[in-house]
């Protein structure tokens, strides 16, 4: 299948791509199923019991959480929440984690994750933690993997919609942000079409310490562009970050048509080391700025939130040498870093050519100061001064690109809905695979970092149409999963995905596997309302407010039976989790509760509030089959009038249970 | 070569002090559910498990069928057997002083009758542990015994119990056989 793209302006662009997926006939479909021989079946099978080579793990898109997945087999094996509330988890509903998505706009309980970023130790995926942007209300996440459990949640000031984001430097020194959508700046009651006068675009930086712990290091106020994607350099273009841009016309509206009328746009490449410089020399403004930070502690088993309100703000004009920018065709959507750090590849999203930038004629551009013009005093090089080479007439609509180790490239075709392998050095397209329809991003395992795994590669798609049994309107998202190993793509399997997985990231099991914990130790418990034992357990009321220090171990609430509790009380259960064995969380639910259940981990203390409206005698039980006793493991809580006299009792059977 | 039989039963009362350090006897339950099996260590002064948490699952398991609870607390031996091998040790030490066959057989003799003495008493908590059950027991299996073995593998209900001397166990074990090849040893160069 091979095209050639004369005339590349967007309306052929479009009938082109209309046309290409249109071919995607079930003929050809079902010839590529044939091809499926027994081979690819064996490739991605994993017996029962048996592991996966790797981890994937997928962004959850406009559910706001990230998916675990195991490859080759595609099992999803965990949904981890992280910006949107998780019935099934209580994330979000009980009391410990409600501070999790508190932003300076109150609680806001959804968001759409995009990119999830593995942490690197010299260029390398090390599996401590995940990081995922929250696109819509400007925020990065940080999971742990030894627990696989959103663990901080930062907000990002003065922006708005955080795309370009989170993309990790060499060591984990920064995870970036960049707003996609610019917003006046300071937020100000201004006319929209007063754009290019009162709004700004804004990159942020968060440092990552050795904990993990965030921060905002600082901020670099840009011109009102959208800024798209990201990638941070690696070996010699380690202390870079570049950042693409789009919109660079600064148009409000119709940005279809006004936002695509330059033949470039800007890859902005951002020197941090000499940010901490200008930030150390004291050269930065202090600026009111609002943002919330958000700690899980996995001893108090606790979320707390507080609200900052200052950034520092480097100003280009004012730092030389900080921003420059590299012309690029057109509309670059995403910006890759080959994994010496030498070459910057700028998917035009609108170009049928693939533009890739040399990191050494960059800085040599800058040295011999070859500069077209200036923006904002922000230098916009030369683009021939700075083109490494162009991998031409590729496809239609490039998004992505990873790359496998051996000297080769991967780049997805949003338009013409393919894969397409090239060789990185001589720009030679080697090979093209199609995809099942219209792939986004791409994952190589380590695949944006300075050493990937090269086994396989997954694509993202965003249509599946015919590929599953119907549901409805509403469709699953798909990934599909290529053999890369051999001189050509194979395709080996597609299976569903949750949301819109956006980008994902992969890494090897063994990197993951040693850290993973198998319950919270319970003599490490700090949680204000623990029980330590059924001994600890009991119920005290501070005037409206009831608190209940609650066990559970198989198979029995302690107390189970509870009365006293009257109309209008508040009344907060500590469950604390008396299990120290792998795999054993036990829920707990309340009949006509206004949240969700609690699912408590062994050793893990969490809190139900509950506010009982009516009368009578409310049952309450373990809603995760923990045991052969499991039906059997429930209690009843008596409401009685709120005027009732009637003392606080609790309770537990006649026998001593399991201390 | 006169000291070599010292030297022998130095070692034999090492091996045995190391009963204070490492546990003297395993039990090991397998179940398709447990794939790394849950092991109890049993020490002279404690019992525990492979991780913190292993005595409290053993004690779930055992609460579905009535078993008693497993509390060291409880356990009067763990208190005095300590001083058993405290008395043993210095014995020892003593029979290095004298240095004659009699007292290398004699402190060998006395090992193995504590030691039969000792296996005797597991048995009995064994037994008690395996048929004392409460009559509320959960779940009730007509004729079924949940006694471990004495030594070796027997299939409990839906469990395999393995129990077998621990690192501590077969140490003390060796030291009996050094002390009665000290005594041969010291026999023959006197
Ligand atoms: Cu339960």
């Amino acid at each position: 299948m091979k095209r050639t793209i004369k005339i590349p302006i967007l309306f052929s662009l479009v009938m082109a791509g209309i046309l290409v997926m249109g071919c995607n006939s079930t003929g050809e479909q079902n010839s590529q199923t044939g091809l499926l021989s027994n081979d690819a079946a064996q490739q991605v099978y994993v017996a029962p019991g048996e592991y996966d080579d790797y981890y994937a793990f997928m962004s959850g898109g406009f559910s706001g959480q990230v998916t675990v997945h195991g490859l080759p087999s595609g099992r999803l094996f965990k949904t981890i929440p992280v910006f949107s509330v998780d019935g099934e988890k209580g994330y979000g509903f009980n009391e410990e984690t409600k501070p999790m998505l508190n932003t300076s706009r109150g609680f806001v309980p959804w968001d759409d994750s995009h990119h999830p970023e593995l942490s690197q130790t010299k260029g390398k995926t090390d599996g401590r933690w995940l990081f995922i942007n929250g696109n819509n209300t400007p925020r990065i996440a940080r999971l742990d993997l030894s627990v696989f459990e959103t663990v901080e949640i930062i907000e990002i000031p003065n922006s708005g919609g955080n795309h370009s984001s989170p993309f990790t430097t060499e060591n984990t020194e920064y995870v970036v942000a960049g707003t996609r959508f610019s917003v006046p700046y300071p937020q100000a009651d201004v006319a929209i079409n007063s754009y290019k006068e009162n709004f700004k675009g804004m990159l942020t930086y968060v440092s990552v310490g050795n904990e993990g712990e965030m921060d905002i290091a600082f901020q670099i106020l840009l011109p009102a562009f959208d800024y798209d994607l990201a990638h941070s350099g690696k070996g010699k273009s380690h202390g870079w970050t570049f950042f693409t841009t789009y919109n660079t016309e600064q148009k409000s509206t119709l940005l279809e048509v006004t936002a695509s009328q330059n033949d470039k746009d800007f890859i902005a490449a951002i020197n941090w080391k000499k940010a901490e410089e200008y930030i150390q020399q004291g050269n930065y403004k202090e600026v009111p700025a609002k943002w919330a930070h958000n700690v899980y502690d996995e001893h108090t088993h606790m979320a707390t939130s507080e609200i900052n309100d200052k950034v520092k703000v480097l100003i280009p004009s004012e730092c030389p040498g900080l921003v420059y920018f590299l012309p690029t065709p057109k509309s670059p959507h995403g910006v890759d870093v080959d994994p010496s750090g030498e070459y910057i590849v700028g998917n035009g999203k609108l170009s049928a050519d693939l533009t890739v930038h040399s990191f050494t004629k960059m800085e040599e551009a800058i040295a011999n100061e070859s500069f077209e013009t200036e923006i904002s005093g922000i230098p916009v090089l030369k683009f021939e001064e700075v083109v490494a080479g162009t991998v031409k007439e590729a496809g239609l609509g490039p998004l992505h690109t990873e790359f496998d180790g051996k000297g080769n490239a991967y780049t997805s075709f949003f338009i013409s809905s393919e894969v397409v392998k090239w060789k990185v050095g001589t720009w030679e397209v080697l090979d093209r695979a199609q995809s099942y329809y219209s792939v986004g991003h791409i994952m190589i395992p380590g695949g944006d970092s300075a050493e990937p795994e090269g086994e396989y590669l997954v694509s993202l798609n965003k249509i599946t149409k015919d590929r599953y049994l119907p549901t409805g309107p509403e469709l699953c998202h798909s990934a599909q999963l290529y053999d890369i190993s051999g001189d050509k793509m194979k395709l080996l399997l597609d299976f569903p995905t949750m949301g819109e997985p956006h980008y994902a990231q992969g890494i090897s099991a063994d990197r993951i596997i040693p850290n993973v914990k198998k319950f919270y130790p319970i003599e490490e418990n700090q949680h204000p309302y623990r029980a330590m034992g059924e001994k600890d357990t009991r119920v005290e009321r501070e005037g409206k407010e009831v608190h209940v220090y609650m066990t559970t171990i198989r198979s029995h609430f302690s107390p189970d039976n509870i009365e006293g509790i009257k109309v209008g009380d508040k009344v907060y259960f500590h469950v604390t989790n008396l299990e120290q064995d792998w795999d054993v969380p036990h829920g707990f639910a309340v009949m006509g509760a206004n949240n969700a259940e609690l699912l408590i981990m062994g050793g893990q203390t969490e809190t139900f509030l509950w506010e009982p409206k009516e009368v009578g005698v409310i049952p309450f039980y373990c809603t995760d089959f923990c045991s052969a006793l499991h039906q059997e493991m429930q209690g009843y809580i008596r409401v009685s009038p709120a005027n009732s006299s009637i003392a606080l009792k609790w309770g537990l059977g006649e026998e001593e249970p399991v201390q | 070569m006169k000291n070599l039989p010292r030297y022998i039963m130095a070692i034999a009362v090492l091996f045995l002090a190391s009963l204070f350090l490492f546990p003297i006897w395993r039990i090991t339950l397998i179940a398709p559910q447990y794939p790394d099996g849950v092991t109890m260590q049993i020490h002279i002064n404690k019992i525990g498990g492979d991780s913190p948490g292993t005595l409290q699952n053993i004690n779930i398991l055992n609460h579905y069928v009535g078993m008693k609870y497993i509390e060291p607390e409880s356990i009067p031996e763990l208190k005095y057997f300590p001083w058993v091998i405290t008395a043993l040790i210095l014995l020892g030490v003593i029979a290095i002083g004298i240095n004659k066959p009699a007292f290398y057989y004699g402190w060998g003799i006395i090992m193995i009758l504590v030691a039969i003495a000792g296996i005797y008493d597991f048995y009995l908590w064994e037994y008690d542990y395996g048929h004392n059950l409460s009559a509320n027991a959960p779940i009730k299996i007509p004729g079924a015994s949940f006694q471990p073995p004495l030594i070796g593998k027997k299939d409990i209900i839906n469990f395999t119990a393995l129990s077998y001397p621990s690192l501590g166990g077969i140490l003390a074990g060796a030291s009996i056989l050094l002390a009665l090849f000290a005594g041969r040893l010291s026999k023959k160069y006197s």
